[in-house]
């Protein structure tokens, strides 16, 4: 199991822990399958669609973009069959926050499918589980077989005659296939390549057909925005962004896991309250939002951890993973590790993002090695603009934010490297 | 009711095919089938083996040893783990024990950073790593029965 920080609030987490994840009855005893009940047997799917739109709920996938539209976007294109996929690939290195929801209340993302189904008029689902996550796998599976038993699957589901049923695809070992449009061409069976877009997934998506794409904890948020209502929701968070984030704390913290917490709370109180402090030595940095996140020095520690405040300063939330990281941390080595890892998950398909990383890594490495040059620096910079510019997918976009931001606060420790000496001790120069 | 031919989803055919081999991989023989079978070309069919980091075209080890060096393992000192493991099977990552007992991968996030340093076998996690645990894993390993 996700080890869980105390939350202070748990709407996403609410069953996690506490009923047998792999019995539908205690699911159904804390208020499951009731937000099906109710949309099925009284609201139209316009209903169903101007409550998420009325609740403000962005897609917790990393681009934070209004889920109640997209809905209403793929509601409205002309095509049938419609899809709803559920994104469960979780790779981004340092988030494992769908996991516990994946392993602890499989029926909430059910449930969410199910809803969006009837929202937009799909009767297909797809939940794409990255493979390694074995034991997500099977209790999804089981949590399958009972929501059929129990006739929230399948045809006619509760007499409503909506029909709607879920598969699952694993995985096969790939960062970029959690890229919504390469995440299609894999369960279509193809390489994970990213599509260029347009067209998006509500007009083209899945076989080239309408398709809402959503991440595991937007999903798990629908059945309670449903039965608690719109205004209840935005009890919770920002005025911009409503509700609740689950954040993956990592690193050099005490306590390290998950925390469901208002959207909004600072860096400060997670690490403080939440993580119990830093383990031992002085807080550094920290990188939010994945290994395609900011790095965010100590002035960053008041800063509100919402979509809308980061990108206002021009940085991120992403997934909600937070490294935290001490002074005995390299940035050179840290950000060497950053680099290898777009290296390794870049498909290739465009050349910005198969040259590019390959040469972002090379230079880094010959930094760490105390084999620089003066306009090394500079070079990874640019290097990282032009990536940002002409790449086809997020992958390329994204070196330039852990790039700059790392700069930004130590562009010093980068040239002691150059010079010919790693202040931490951690490169061996 | 199905939501599609099975027989025509060259992801799940592949995973099985690797299941299926002794030697954890697929084999050019089953990549020719597997291409039959989903009517698509050969090099299709290799396009998507080679592209997903769970397929192997090479023959590999009994156990699969795959060690995160994402950044919060990193961070947490997966250097050294793969220092040990490396030293202990006297093999580099992507390589093979001359028994055919164990391969060694470097792997992206496993989104087990709760548990950093961490690693899978096969289809088992295993998390807080220390040199000394390592060990203990290889010997219990080591130790079973083919
Ligand atoms: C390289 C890359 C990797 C991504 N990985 C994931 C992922 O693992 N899980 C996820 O939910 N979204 C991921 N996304 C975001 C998806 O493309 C997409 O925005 C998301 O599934 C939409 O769901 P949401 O609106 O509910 O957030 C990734 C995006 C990129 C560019």
């Amino acid at each position: 199991m996700v080890k869980e920080l105390k939350s202070p609030v748990r709407i996403v987490l609410e069953n996690c822990g506490k009923i047998n994840p792999e019995s539908i009855e205690e699911y159904i005893a804390q208020g499951g399958y009731k937000a099906v009940n109710r949309v099925l047997q009284e609201m139209k799917p316009e209903e169903v669609i101007n409550e998420i739109k009325a609740s403000g709920l962005q897609g917790r996938g990393g681009a934070a973009f209004p889920t109640g539209l997209k809905w209403e976007f793929t509601s409205r294109a002309k095509d049938t069959p419609r899809y709803i996929i559920c994104n469960a690939d979780e790779g981004e290195p340092g988030t494992f926050k769908d996991r516990p929801i994946l392993e602890g209340d499989p029926h909430k993302i059910i449930e969410g499918m199910i809803i969006a189904g009837y929202a937009v008029g799909a009767h297909y689902g797809y939940i794409y589980i990255r493979g390694e996550y074995i034991l997500s796998i099977n209790r999804f599976q089981k949590a399958l077989e009972q929501a059929e038993e129990h006739r929230f699957l399948g045809e006619d589901i509760l007499e409503s005659g909506f029909n709607f049923q879920i598969e699952i695809h694993q995985g096969a070992g790939s960062y970029v296939c959690g890229e919504e449009t390469a995440l299609m061409d894999s369960i279509e069976g193809k390489r994970g390549n990213p599509r260029f877009k347009p067209p998006f997934p509500p007009s083209s998506g899945l076989w080239k057909k309408p398709t809402v794409i959503n991440n595991v904890e937007t999903l798990a948020n629908i059945a309670p925005i449903i039965l608690k209502g719109a205004d209840w929701f935005r009890g919770f968070g920002t005025k911009e962004c409503p509700g609740t984030k689950v954040y993956a704390v990592s690193g050099h913290v005490k306590e390290v896991g998950v925390v469901e917490a208002p959207m909004g709370i600072t860096l400060r109180k997670i690490i403080n309250e939440y993580a119990g402090g830093m383990r031992q030595g002085k807080f550094k940095m920290a990188q939010v939002g994945g290994t395609a996140g900011a790095i965010l020095g100590e002035d960053m520690l008041d800063v509100s951890l919402d979509y809308a405040s980061l990108k206002r300063k021009g940085l991120v939330l992403g997934s909600g993973a937070i490294l935290v990281m001490d002074e005995t941390t390299c940035c050179v080595d840290m950000l060497k590790c950053f680099l290898n890892f777009f290296k390794r998950e870049c498909c290739g398909k465009c050349v910005p993002g198969r040259i590019g990383t390959e040469k972002l890594l090379e230079i880094t490495t010959s930094i760490s090695q105390g084999k620089g040059k003066e306009d090394d620096i500079d070079l990874i910079l640019q290097t990282a603009k032009v990536m940002q510019k002409a790449s086809l997918c997020a992958l390329g976009q994204s070196p330039i934010l852990p790039i700059s931001t790392i700069l930004k606060y130590f562009k010093e420790e980068f040239i002691e490297h150059i010079k010919g000496r790693c202040p931490t001790g951690v490169c061996k120069i | 009711m199905k939501l599609r031919d099975k027989e025509k989803d060259v992801i799940a055919l592949l995973s099985e095919a690797q299941r299926e081999s002794k030697h954890n991989y697929i084999t050019e023989e089953k990549l020719k089938l597997i291409a039959q079978e989903a009517g698509l070309s050969y090099s299709e069919v290799y396009g998507v083996a080679t592209f997903y980091s769970l397929f192997s075209l090479k023959p590999r080890g009994e156990y699969i040893i795959r060690v995160c060096d994402s950044g919060p393992c990193h961070l947490m000192g997966s250097r050294s783990i793969f220092e040990v493991l490396e030293e202990e099977l006297k093999i580099k990552v992507g390589e093979t024990t001359p028994d055919g007992k164990f391969t060694l991968e470097e792997t992206s996030c496993l989104g087990i950073c709760d548990e950093a340093p961490a690693m899978m076998i096969n289809e088992k996690v295993y998390g807080n790593l220390t040199p000394q645990e390592i060990k203990k894993i290889l010997k219990r390993l080591r130790e079973k029965k083919w």
